[in-house]
């Protein structure tokens, strides 16, 4: 018979505050198979994990309940301990006392004490007759999916390729580049924007180790980290390419791995045909980037409807373009507003959160405009200026005081047209003053927004996203690539706005997530996942319907069912499904649940 | 159909003619509106007071003589409209506050009238394609300008019925009079409302504003739906001319009363002589 241990915390005062530790120790030393009980403030402390392992030593333990908080808290902590002591991991279980138990029944402490004596011992009844098992190796495919080619997308592809594995790079567009692409010069120096992007549009469309598939998109995912399978339907053919695809079940023409990319002309055929092909993929790094706002959600902006107001991207094609003339008649505008926070930081209408790009950007375009029209007047209301970058605030200071630019501290009400002029019917707080201007131009620094499509993305690939349709990252602070699906990764706006330098820096931190992923020889896979009994099996094919994970498949020829290890999440729904009790669950089978039913009954 | 009507004391009053004109305009297009047998003033003005419950006593009182005659309550002052519909909605979503209000009136609303603008009916029940079928005169080259001001429009998510930053309903009707309503941008401007008591060159200017734009914009005439603008666009005219020199005066009119001239009712009562800018040469000159 198993010798089994029981370890209870005390979790501060966590769970000991509520229900009575000693009391606990004392019975279940007398439950049937128990050979030892302590009790230690800390479990998962070194001290505490040390305690564990003297006991195995001592008393040839070989079988764990650690009695404490949620498995998944410290499951791993407790499994790794006992494993050190010579006691397989599988062996070794959590009784949840705190969330399930002392946390939520804070005022009842003696029943807490005698439902935490009960959870312990249905664990005991499940260690009693928990299999050792070992876990899966499986192979990692290292080859990575990269969603978006814009500036995060291209930045994070290299990377990975650079380290030596191949990439496919998934672009929605005709062409690489984003957003970046309507860029004109960047702040902080005036960069030009196109030939920043060109050199890194030359260097994906060169390397060898990147595919690149612009037209196309995600439509399916399945399998899990380290083993995913993508289905990319490309819209477009590209005439004149027929390229083996390497890892490609379906490898027919579409794919092009040369600067044509470059030139959308040569991407558009005559008539279009969707074809979808097959990747085994093992990480996948989203970097959908954004959309702005559209000026048509801003009614007390115009709705879209003055020719000669704009947004900022707009503005940025102007600046590109060389020349600025306003949208309605051609003319050069003398008097042009920036108004900052257009749907953004606007709880009651609009997005409450701040874009964070556009402190920045309307400064550069400002001093952008005065460089073109010295003699013009720029104006620029704010609410806050967030200037938090190197070099940020000494830029913004500038384009106040080297350009003339004229900061308004206030929010704009109206922006309407009239005459052929656009009114701005604006409030400086500073002086306290209502400020009207009638300007030739107006630009809207217009709030934000998720990419259109990425509520749809994050559906197929089981993605969450927040309540604006970005990408979450696992934790604010200490995961802020990473998604909470293991092996998709983030980077850019797609996970909230960004400028680019951000952008870049976040990119990279996804490739190093994925580089970490990739020097993996191979994954690990828990084993406590079904399996079938070919004696019991009758083949009826219950369990493949049932099973929400496509794990479970017909033998190629023998009338039985077959686990694809890999796939399966040990969720229990075959067991359920099959009439023949065929399908199991490794260390949680029907016995053992039925037993374990017994303490509490 | 009958509705339920609550007349508010202006159109009692100095907006007689408002109030004539839409009950002849209505009658005319089959749609009664039948006067609440007993009401009381909507409140108006009680917000101003310290005491958050009792600016809720009279239009409870107002809702409450509604839900004997049915569950539709028709409201031509905006003002009025404003401050009952807010009020019904507070009813209807804060169960405390109801059941302090029937304790205080010792009465029960039950919270089922639906509170409506005038407009907002001739849209929706006896449509604008109806309007248009009935009309005997049409308002042929007749260019006015559609003001809105606020009561009907904000806060948005409580009573407006059109689009806030952009309305046109009382456009749509214009148009369906056979007028021409002019584009301009103040439709939905403040007209500077009861600041006319602490400040009257301040809204002397705003109204200012907005009939200036109006008249650039081509307007022969401004329609409003409500009382207050009317009465402010109207007589800060007497003397704009002194602040703006060389301004013109334009009559400020009540969508009613246009909408009876274009039905061919018979005009007497419709009030014009109450008007500070004349309206009949306007009208006249339409033949």
């Amino acid at each position: 018979m198993r010798k089994i241990g029981i370890f209870v915390c005390h979790c501060g005062l966590n769970i000991a505050g509520t229900i009575d530790v000693q009391r606990v120790v004392e019975e279940i030393k007398k439950y049937p198979g128990v050979a030892f009980a302590a009790d230690y403030k800390y479990m998962c402390s070194d001290p505490g994990q040390a305690l564990i392992r003297q006991a195995i030593a001592d008393y040839g333990l070989d079988g764990i309940v650690v009695a404490a908080c949620s498995p998944a808290m410290h499951e791993v902590t407790f499994r790794k301990a006992a494993r050190a002591a010579g006691v397989n991991p599988y062996l070794t279980e959590i009784a949840n006392i705190r969330e399930q138990i002392s946390w939520v029944h804070q005022t009842q402490p003696e029943e807490a004490t005698r439902k935490a004596i009960e959870t312990i011992a249905t664990i005991v009844e499940k260690v009693r007759y928990d299999e050792a098992l070992v876990p899966f190796s499986l192979p990692v495919v290292k080859r990575a999916l990269v969603i978006g080619g814009g500036i995060a997308g291209m930045t994070t592809a290299l990377h990975i390729a650079d380290a030596g594995y191949p990439v496919v790079l998934v672009e929605r567009e005709a062409q690489l580049g984003g957003k970046m692409r309507q860029l004109s010069g960047l702040y902080l120096n005036f960069d030009a924007a196109p030939d920043l992007l060109e050199t890194k549009i030359a260097a994906v469309m060169q390397h060898p180790n990147i595919q690149v598939l612009t037209n196309a998109e995600v439509v399916e995912l399945g399998g899990y980290v380290g083993n995913f399978t993508v289905k990319i339907s490309s819209r477009f053919q590209v005439p004149g390419y027929k390229l083996q695809v390497p890892g490609s079940e379906i490898a027919q023409s579409g794919i092009n791995p040369q600067p044509e990319t470059l030139q959308p002309e040569t991407l558009q055929p005559e008539t279009p045909q969707p074809e979808t092909f097959t990747f085994d993929i093992g990480a996948i790094v989203v970097a959908t980037g954004f959309d702005l706002l559209p000026k048509s959600e801003l009614g007390e902006y115009g709705g879209g409807r003055p020719p000669d107001v704009i947004d900022g991207l707009q503005f940025e094609r102007m600046l590109a373009e060389g020349e600025i003339r306003r949208p309605s008649d051609g003319a050069v505008p003398k008097e042009v507003v920036w108004v900052q926070c257009a749907g953004s930081r606007d709880p009651e209408l609009h997005m409450p959160y701040c874009s964070k790009i556009c402190c920045m950007y309307v400064a550069k375009q400002a001093m952008a405009y005065k460089q073109r029209v010295p003699d013009g007047q720029a104006y620029v209301f704010y609410i806050d200026i967030r200037s938090q970058g190197k070099g940020y605030e000494e830029f913004v200071q500038r384009a106040m005081t080297e350009y003339d630019v004229l900061y308004l501290r206030g929010k704009v009400a109206r922006v309407f047209e009239e005459d052929g002029r656009v009114v701005v019917y604006g409030v400086d707080t500073l002086s306290g003053k209502a400020v009207e201007v009638q300007a030739d131009l107006v630009v809207l620094a217009t709030a934000v927004v998720p990419s259109a499509g990425a509520r749809d993305l994050a559906q197929r690939l089981r993605v969450s996203t927040d309540e604006y349709g970005f990408f979450s990252e696992a934790h604010p602070k200490l995961r802020p690539v990473e998604s909470l699906t293991a092996g998709i990764f983030l980077a850019g706006a797609a996970q909230f706005p960004k400028d680019i330098p951000e952008t870049v820096a976040q990119a990279s931190g996804a490739a190093a997530k994925v580089l970490g992923l990739f020097a993996q020889r191979e994954m690990v896979q828990e084993p406590t996942i079904a399996f079938v009994d070919e004696e019991l099996c009758a083949g009826c094919g219950l369990c493949v319907a049932a099973c929400p994970y496509e794990a479970r498949v017909m033998h190629p020829w023998k009338p039985i069912a077959v686990v694809q290890t890999a796939l399966c999440q040990g969720c229990g729904a075959c067991v359920v499904a099959c009439p023949n009790k065929a399908s199991s669950l490794r260390n949680l089978s029907t016995e053992q649940l039925l037993t374990m039913m017994e303490p509490v009954l | 159909m009958r509705i339920a009507y609550f007349p508010g004391c202006t159109l009692n009053t100095t907006a007689k003619g408002f109030d004539n004109a839409l009950r002849a305009s209505f009658a005319a297009l089959g749609a009664e509106l039948v006067e609440l047998p007993e009401w009381n003033c909507c409140g108006a003005t009680f917000p101003l007071l310290v005491d958050n419950m009792l600016d809720l006593v009279a239009p409870t009182r107002v809702l409450l003589a509604a839900q004997r005659q049915g569950d539709r309550l028709a409201v031509a002052c905006t003002m009025c409209y404003n401050v009952i519909r807010r009020t019904n909605n507070r009813l209807r979503s804060d169960a405390d506050a109801l059941e302090k209000l029937n304790y205080f009136i010792e009465a029960e609303y039950r919270g089922g009238v639906e509170v409506l603008d005038v407009l907002q009916i001739l849209r929706d029940d006896v449509g604008f394609e109806a309007v248009q079928a009935a009309v005997k005169k049409p308002l042929t080259g007749l260019k006015v300008a559609a003001y809105y001001g606020c009561m009907v429009l904000r806060p948005p998510t409580e009573v407006a019925y059109d689009d806030p930053e952009n309305p046109h309903a009382l456009d749509d009707l214009l148009r369906a009079l056979g007028a021409e309503p002019v584009e301009w941008p103040h439709k939905a401007e403040c007209c500077g409302a009861y600041l006319a008591v602490k400040s009257k060159e301040a809204t002397a200017e705003m109204s200012y504003r907005i009939l200036s734009s109006a008249q650039r914009a081509g307007a022969q005439a401004v329609v409003t739906n409500c009382p207050l603008c009317q009465f402010n666009l109207d007589k800060q005219q007497l003397d704009m001319g002194r602040r703006h020199g060389g301004y013109q005066p334009v009559p400020v009119l009540y969508f009613s009363q246009l909408l009876g001239v274009a039905l061919g009712l018979d005009t007497a009562d419709f009030g014009w002589e109450r008007h500070y800018v004349d309206v009949r040469p306007l009208l006249e000159s339409l033949g």
